[in-house]
């Protein structure tokens, strides 16, 4: 198991360099300068700024530099604020956005997977299509819709709930809703053809054929096997929910990490491109590693490559 | 059976969340705006919402609306602009200094005499060398500032910005050159480059807020928390939650403390106009500033009582790139400015009572008698007119060697307001010119990035002004001007700006300006759209508010009124 650790990591190092790398070239190409504004721009102003921040430095020096400062994990100042760096962008915007994420993941798995279960159990019956409504709903309405209604129902016409900013355990309860709607639609469809291949499969017959009891054959013959899939595509869900929504953080005033990958781009503020960028990616990777660590778990016939029995 | 039933369940289900989900759109906008027609009266705290995180809330590195509305609730200048009734009017007074600076003859040294007993919100002093340092760090070429050029009307201050000098004694001298002197703690001399009739509202603009010498050396990132923070306004910075919120409550050393109602102002940061807007409706917010487009033209039909225009210093226009054909004929470019309805992009489209423009300089600023607007005096410069609109266009397109218009495109930033103008002037072209027109829709730095390598059309643009003089619309569009992106220059423009310029007598000056004008709008490198205007709501129980022409609404002077005692006001 170390050693798997161990050359999972030069992997994923590996493979942050080769994301570091492109993006940094490809960001360099789009037209576009960070300091460019409608208004006047002296040349003696704009050469200040391009110095200050080592812009005039020729590309490969900028690499150069960019990577030091990665190997010692400062991800250099943003080009648009002088009060906070992309440091402070991810220390600062991640930990909300992982709250939001997180209460979003256990609302969507646990409503999806319920959902989806239902729906395999009564298959083709009326719970089946309810369920698959629900799903359908969850993921052809997009969420900005839904968190647009959200705001102007829950919040400013029956006043139940804030209908922006974030504060309190309150403040949470929409966006978590509205982050929540499409993985749960999603997770709900995937457990239920899961579910439906499993309960064809000989050995359920075999087990209720031996006579046990129906809940034991759905949780630990069933549920076990159906919810492979499900483990799969978690680890994606879990790092495009955790590192912020830039739409719902947007619609909510949150301030998380979501906009950093809109704005970056939008701005030319190639710091926070790039730091946005590694940043996701090395969450990503580590996802996907605990996601393989967790096959074995559940299902005991998957060993991880080199791994010790 | 079955089947049947379950997708006519799930068509009606479908349909309910379209239709709520369509009514939630239009129900938002189609009652009045105060459903909560008061605000949070009870502690006195107002609460605004600044749209984005300011990139800084130091004097030298401010820049945008979102950086300097906050800015100048915590900061004021050496002068600030006085209300004069309600209508946004106002004039300079001392605030810093006192009253009745000295001009010298020339009208370029000004000497600033400060107000007894100043004091920073901390309880330092205030002192003239507080100013004198302020505007020596923005021009600091290591600082890095954006706007340090609003300081270039110091003599020496561009020199010194602008120099590449890398010895420390040499950059020194360079430094002691820009005529900026505190004489002693009270006295603040200052000579410009030329004289500048407006220097006296410049001073009250935030890059020359001045900043404690004493918090800086010691903390160079004082301005960066909110515990830190030092500084000379109405208001102090009580918290700063990046990118979420701020508080600030009523600066008790504050020269004219008295003056000020509030015990505080609440800040959000929510970037969705749609968002602040329900915040709004639901109480969270006291005012809303800017306002979605569709809820200003609804708010407007309805005549909503706490709904307000007010008019902003500001020209919405389109450029043309004059070095591309046909657009280097004079014809066919005022052929197409003539071929456009302004009224119905100002009433059915933007809807916000803006006024169709037919020059470049917007109205609010005073012509050289003081009294008269300068846009009133210099008038409107053509008409539209589609039948002369054809025949300016076939004339230009001969004269050009085409006999067809050859298909081009509108550039516009990524915005629905943009995008719905250019979809209309499109249409108005079309129809009325018969010429295929095409839109493109490019992100900001895009756009801006090709207006200067001059390759695009037409190309939408914005001015809102930095401070209230011809000057800055006027002075766009000069040969060296980095904003002027039309490819079109005149040296008999560049005189005449550059006359306005260096007078220090307003006739002279205005007279050139209103010669600049008339030869740009007979040149037409640039398609006037319409005036801007401001368009915000207020709760009802709230007074005070003040608008000035090229400022976001001044909080400052606002108070809670009692609902009874308005209520009673009513009746008597």
């Amino acid at each position: 198991m170390l050693r798997y650790t161990l050359q999972r990591l030069g992997w994923a190092l590996l493979t942050l360099w080769v994301v570091v790398t492109l993006t940094f070239s490809l960001m360099h190409l789009i037209p576009g300068n960070p300091f460019a504004k409608e208004g006047n721009m002296p040349p003696g102003v704009f050469e200040n700024l391009m110095k200050y921040y080592n812009l005039d430095q020729p590309l490969y020096v900028q690499y150069w530099l960019y990577l030091k400062s990665l190997l010692a994990l400062d991800f250099g100042p943003s080009l648009k604020s002088s009060t906070i760096t992309v440091n402070d962008y991810i220390s600062e915007g991640f930990p909300v956005s992982l709250h939001l994420g997180l209460q979003a993941l256990l609302i969507g798995v646990t409503l999806g997977i319920i959902l989806g279960v239902i729906a395999a159990l009564y298959h083709n019956r009326f719970p089946d299509y309810l369920s698959m409504i629900l799903a359908i709903i969850g993921i052809s309405v997009p969420n900005f819709i839904l968190a647009t209604v959200f705001i102007n129902y829950v919040a400013v016409e029956w006043g139940w709930l804030p209908a922006a900013t974030w504060g309190t355990w309150k403040h949470t309860i929409l966006p978590s809703l509205a982050l929540a709607a499409m993985p749960m639609a999603f997770i709900a469809r995937l457990m239920r053809s899961s579910m439906l291949e499993v309960l064809s499969q000989d050995y359920i017959k075999t087990a209720k054929a031996k006579g046990l009891a129906r809940n034991v054959v759905i949780i630990r013959h069933t549920l076990r096997n159906a919810i492979l899939p499900v483990v799969t595509v978690l680890g994606i869900i879990t790092a495009n929910l955790v590192t912020g929504s830039f739409v719902i953080e947007h619609i909510f005033g949150i301030p998380g990490m979501g906009e950093m990958f809109v704005k970056g781009i939008f701005n030319r503020d190639y710091p926070v491109i790039l730091g946005s960028t590694v940043f996701y990616s090395a969450i990503l990777i580590f996802l996907i590693f605990l996601v393989d660590v967790m096959y074995t778990w559940i299902d005991p016939r998957i060993k991880v490559a080199g791994g010790s029995k | 059976m079955k089947r049947g039933f379950s997708i006519i369940v799930s068509l009606v289900l479908l349909l309910t969340l379209a239709l709520t989900g369509c009514g939630g759109g239009t129900k938002e906008t189609g009652e009045s705006g105060n459903q909560k027609s008061s605000g949070n009266t009870g502690n006195n705290i107002l609460h605004v919402n600044n749209s984005s995180e300011p990139g800084s809330l130091h004097p030298a590195k401010s820049q945008g609306t979102h950086d300097s509305w906050p800015l100048r609730h915590l900061f004021v200048g050496l002068t600030m602009k006085e209300p004069k009734g309600n209508t946004g009017d106002f004039e300079i007074k001392g605030a810093m200094a006192k009253d009745g600076w000295k001009i010298s003859p020339d009208k370029k040294t000004y000497t600033f005499e400060l107000r007894d007993g100043l004091k920073w919100s901390n309880g330092d002093p205030l002192t003239a060398h507080d100013f004198e340092y302020a505007w020596k760090y923005a021009l600091n070429p290591a600082t890095a500032s954006e706007y340090a050029y609003q300081l270039y009307y110091i003599q020496g201050a561009e020199q010194y910005n602008s120099s590449k000098e890398k010895d420390p004694a040499k950059l020194k001298a360079l430094e002691d050159k820009v005529a900026v002197k505190a004489k002693d703690d009270k006295t603040l001399v200052v000579t410009l480059v030329n004289p500048t009739p407006y220097f006296d509202e410049l001073v009250s603009f935030y890059t020359y807020f001045p900043v404690n010498k004493k918090v800086q050396e010691q903390n160079p990132n004082w301005a960066n928390e909110a515990k830190t923070f030092v500084s000379n306004g109405p208001f102090k910075l009580t918290e700063w939650k990046h990118k979420d919120s701020m508080k600030m409550v009523k600066n008790e050393n504050y020269f004219e403390k008295d003056r000020i109602k509030l015990a505080g102002i609440d800040w959000t940061m929510v970037e969705s106009e749609n968002t602040a807007w329900q915040m709004y409706r639901s109480g969270q917010l006291d005012l809303s500033y800017p306002l979605p487009g569709d809820v200003v033209g609804q708010l407007k039909a309805q005549n909503a009582p706490d709904f307000k225009i007010v008019p902003e210093y500001a020209t919405y226009f389109y450029r043309f790139n004059t070095q591309k054909k046909p657009f280097t004929n004079v014809k066919v470019r005022k052929a197409l400015t003539m071929a456009i309805d302004r009224k119905t992009i100002t009433e059915s489209i933007a809807q916000g009572g803006q006024k169709p423009a037919f020059a470049l300089v917007a109205e609010g600023s005073k012509d050289a008698n003081g009294k008269d607007d300068f846009r009133q005096v210099g008038g409107d410069y053509f008409k539209e007119d589609v039948t002369e609109a054809k025949k300016l266009l076939a004339e230009g397109l001969k004269e050009e060697g085409m006999d067809k218009m050859p298909k081009f495109n509108i550039m516009y930033n990524n915005n629905d307001l943009h995008k719905r103008i250019a979809e209309a002037i499109q249409e108005m072209w079309r129809n009325n010119l018969g010429v295929d027109v095409g839109i493109e829709n490019v992100e900001f730095q895009v756009k801006i990035d090709r207006e200067h390598k001059l390759d695009y059309d037409v190309a939408r643009a914005g001015w809102i002004a930095d401070f209230i003089d011809p000057m800055t619309f006027v002075d766009m569009f000069t040969s060296v001007s980095t904003q002027n992106d039309t490819g079109w220059k005149s040296q008999a423009y560049d005189a005449e700006v550059n006359q306005a310029k260096k007078s220090s007598n307003a006739e002279v000056r205005m007279a050139a300006m209103h010669k600049a004008e008339d030869i740009i709008m007979k040149d037409m490198p640039i398609l006037p759209i319409y005036f801007y205007t401001k368009a915000y709501t207020l709760k009802e129980n709230v007074t005070g508010v003040f608008t000035p022409p090229d400022e976001y609404p001044v909080l400052k002077y606002a108070k809670f009124v009692d609902e009874k005692d308005k209520k009673n006001k009513e009746k008597q």
